[in-house]
């Protein structure tokens, strides 16, 4: 018999019944709110007269729409301020834990699921966030849903699904001096296309994935939902375990053993069977940019844009409207394009190592003059720990700014704004139209070491000659 | 209330372009909200300003549509309900295209609006067809798999689960998910985790 792949388990595991057509009506073992998705959901509730089924399995966090100079109430935005209001209510009133500013945990929700220890290996995971694929990291099956979902799981601790088939994709090698995990992620996506992991979960694997850091891990099952897919994941392994011992929601003492035994079974089978697998050259991947409107247009920092008659007829229309959009060259080298601003942040890039990799570079310059340069930390525990370490000083020397933690400049729902058609370096996730705040604001997805680079030089650079 | 829905029969709006995102259909400044009310007339807010009226939202020969024709990848990114809802608001029931973003799919399925498939050559011939004749009545058979306008009638997909919540109305899925009643806590404790990894 063949081997079954951690999805098979754990979707298994979960399964509370097999609906007609095919869904499954699956158990979800960690629920994630926030102010942005979620009123919505208690307000079903309340018409339909239902109270929480698990309260204790779901945990809320204000993450969109803080803003990141000053976390002080009444929010400055009376629209944001109700809506932290109707979380503290919703949290209240149906017995959910919220980590609040106050509570010194606050942050990106994706941020603190991980740090406090509530992301664990084998869980279904869900929140009304598309980024919820960031938790596949240790080996979860973490699902983005929407608002009528969040209903659903409230109501009952289940959602309506359907069995993803599974690729594997195994980056193969080392990754070289100055290539990160947010450059695996967009090469990836580079390779299978925005739309080409619909319908399929993403097994991540490979020497590269083994090497890695659980913050890097996160950064690449992150965009997942980039390239497509329901959800993305990495088998765990001694890392995941290193990482969750002793965070505050992990088990301890004989239970911790147990959970250790538990969470190693989930993993996939040597002899799993895949569904497609995909093979990439971690040696080959470089530092890369996105210069498009979707993160699957991106190249390597020393490459050139891509030709329009070199495009296949069926994604000409494509780049001609990208092109349009951002104003750059075909065949144009994407280096030396200016920048307005940089932003390092975001539940792609806003952790601890994240922020250390930037600050290497930082430290050997000072922000160009025209640019303006955020820095925005994940979480609360994150910026505590870059306090510690002196980060925020650095910062300020080299002419960023230090926020205070929230999803900030990733999207637009806060203060901080792209103005005009002002360009921004972004360590962020989304390189749509319009989505750093201004309808004709304009983004180019890199690693947060690369948007150091790009601040202190005024332009796109290669980190490589800085490091 | 009967909530089946097995056909949809309307006029037609075409939105080309692949890859449209749920910033583009409804720009994040308009999720700062506690209610779905009032989101429909933001629909593609900035991509209408910038086209200045040359937008399909906004040409009077897509007046009344109910059905909205569009291209690959329809409604990737982010997971806002608040996508489907503007849409919904704005009086769309059906989309047919060649491929939907999975979380934009299930948001719509959620809300008892069908998403269907057509092949390339199927769906540019239905793109044509409608532009060519806005007036025409299109239908989208969930019954029967099909998508018919004047052009043709051509098969159309969708995965049997979101098809059959459609057909039989159960696409709110709480009450389908509550009939399982017990199960749902026997299932909670089969898995270690929930309970602590008791000994």
């Amino acid at each position: 018999m063949a081997g079954r792949s951690l999805l098979d388990k754990v979707w298994d595991a979960h399964t509370v019944r097999e609906l007609p057509g095919g869904q499954t009506q699956l158990f979800i073992g960690l629920h994630l709110i926030h102010e942005v998705t979620s009123p919505q959901a208690f307000a079903m509730l309340r018409e339909m007269g239902i109270s929480a089924r698990f309260p204790e399995r779901t945990f809320a966090t204000v993450d969109h729409i803080v803003p990141t100079h000053s976390q002080k109430r009444p929010l400055a935005d009376p629209l944001a301020e109700q809506m932290l209001q109707a979380l503290e209510k919703n949290a209240a009133e149906y017995g959910i834990r919220l980590f609040d500013p106050a509570s010194g945990h606050q942050g990106i929700v994706h941020v603190i699921g991980p740090e406090l220890g509530l992301t664990q290996p084998g869980m279904t995971i869900a929140c009304g966030d598309s980024h919820t694929s960031t938790h596949g990291a240790f080996g979860a099956l973490a699902f983005g849903i929407g608002t009528s979902q969040v209903r659903d799981v409230l109501a009952t601790q289940c959602l309506t699904l359907a069995r993803p088939k599974i690729r594997r994709i195994d980056v193969t090698g080392k990754l070289a001096t100055g290539v990160y995990a947010k450059d695996v992620i967009l090469a990836i996506i580079r390779r299978l296309g925005v739309n080409g992991g619909i319908g399929f979960a993403y097994e991540y694997a490979g020497a590269v994935l083994e090497a890695m850091s659980i913050e890097e891990r996160l950064t690449v099952c992150n965009m997942s939902i980039e390239g497509g897919a329901r959800c993305g994941y990495v088998n765990p392994d001694d890392t995941t375990l290193a990482y969750l011992r002793g965070r505050e929601y992990a088990p301890t003492g004989a239970a911790w053993d147990r959970a250790v035994g538990w969470w190693r079974s989930v993993a996939s089978d040597a002899d799993a069977r895949y569904a497609d697998r995909v093979s990439l050259d971690g040696a080959a991947i470089a530092p890369s940019v996105t210069w498009g409107i979707n993160p699957g247009q991106n190249v390597a920092v020393g490459e050139r844009l891509p030709r329009l008659d070199q495009a296949p007829p069926s994604e000409r229309a494509s780049l001609e409207e990208a092109y349009a959009y951002m104003g750059l060259r075909p065949g144009a080298p994407i280096a030396g394009t200016p920048i307005d601003v940089a932003f390092i942040g975001s539940c792609t890039n806003g952790r601890l190592s994240d922020l250390r990799e930037a600050a290497r570079v930082a430290r050997t310059g000072r922000v160009a003059p025209r640019v303006r340069a955020l820095v925005v930390p994940g979480s609360q525990a994150v910026a505590r720990e870059a306090e510690r370490e002196g980060l925020p000083e650095l910062f300020r020397a080299a002419g960023f700014e230090w926020r205070e933690p929230g999803c900030s400049m990733c999207l637009a729902m806060n203060p901080d704004k792209l103005v005009g058609r002002e360009l921004c370096a972004s360590s962020s996730n989304r390189n749509f139209k319009g989505r750093q705040g201004s309808p004709t604001g304009r983004t180019l997805l890199m690693s947060p070491a690369m948007v150091a680079a790009a601040a202190l030089r005024g332009e796109v650079c290669d980190v490589r000659e800085m490091l | 209330m009967d909530t089946r829905v097995s056909r949809v029969a309307g006029r037609a709006c075409v939105l080309r372009g692949d890859d449209i995102d749920t910033d583009r259909i409804i720009p994040a400044r308009y999720l700062r909200c506690v209610t779905f009310d009032g989101l429909g007339e933001h629909a593609f807010e900035d991509d209408r300003k910038q086209a200045k009226g040359d937008h399909p939202f906004d040409a009077e020969r897509f007046d009344g549509a109910s059905i909205l024709v569009v291209g690959r990848n329809f409604g990737c990114g982010s997971s806002r309900e608040h996508a489907p809802q503007a849409l919904m608001r704005r009086g769309f029931q059906a989309f047919v295209g060649a491929s939907f973003a999975e979380i934009f799919f299930g948001n719509c399925t959620a809300l008892g609006l069908p998403c269907v498939t057509l092949a390339p050559a199927d769906l540019a011939r239905l793109m044509d067809a409608v532009e060519a004749d806005p007036a025409q009545s299109v239908v989208v058979d969930l019954a029967a798999r099909t998508v018919a306008c004047r052009a043709g009638t051509f098969p159309a997909s969708i995965p049997d689960g979101a098809r059959g919540q459609l057909l039989d109305g159960s696409w709110n899925a709480t009450s389908v998910l509550l009939e399982a009643g017990a199960a749902i806590e026997a299932c909670a404790a089969r898995l270690p985790y929930v309970h602590g990894f008791p000994g």
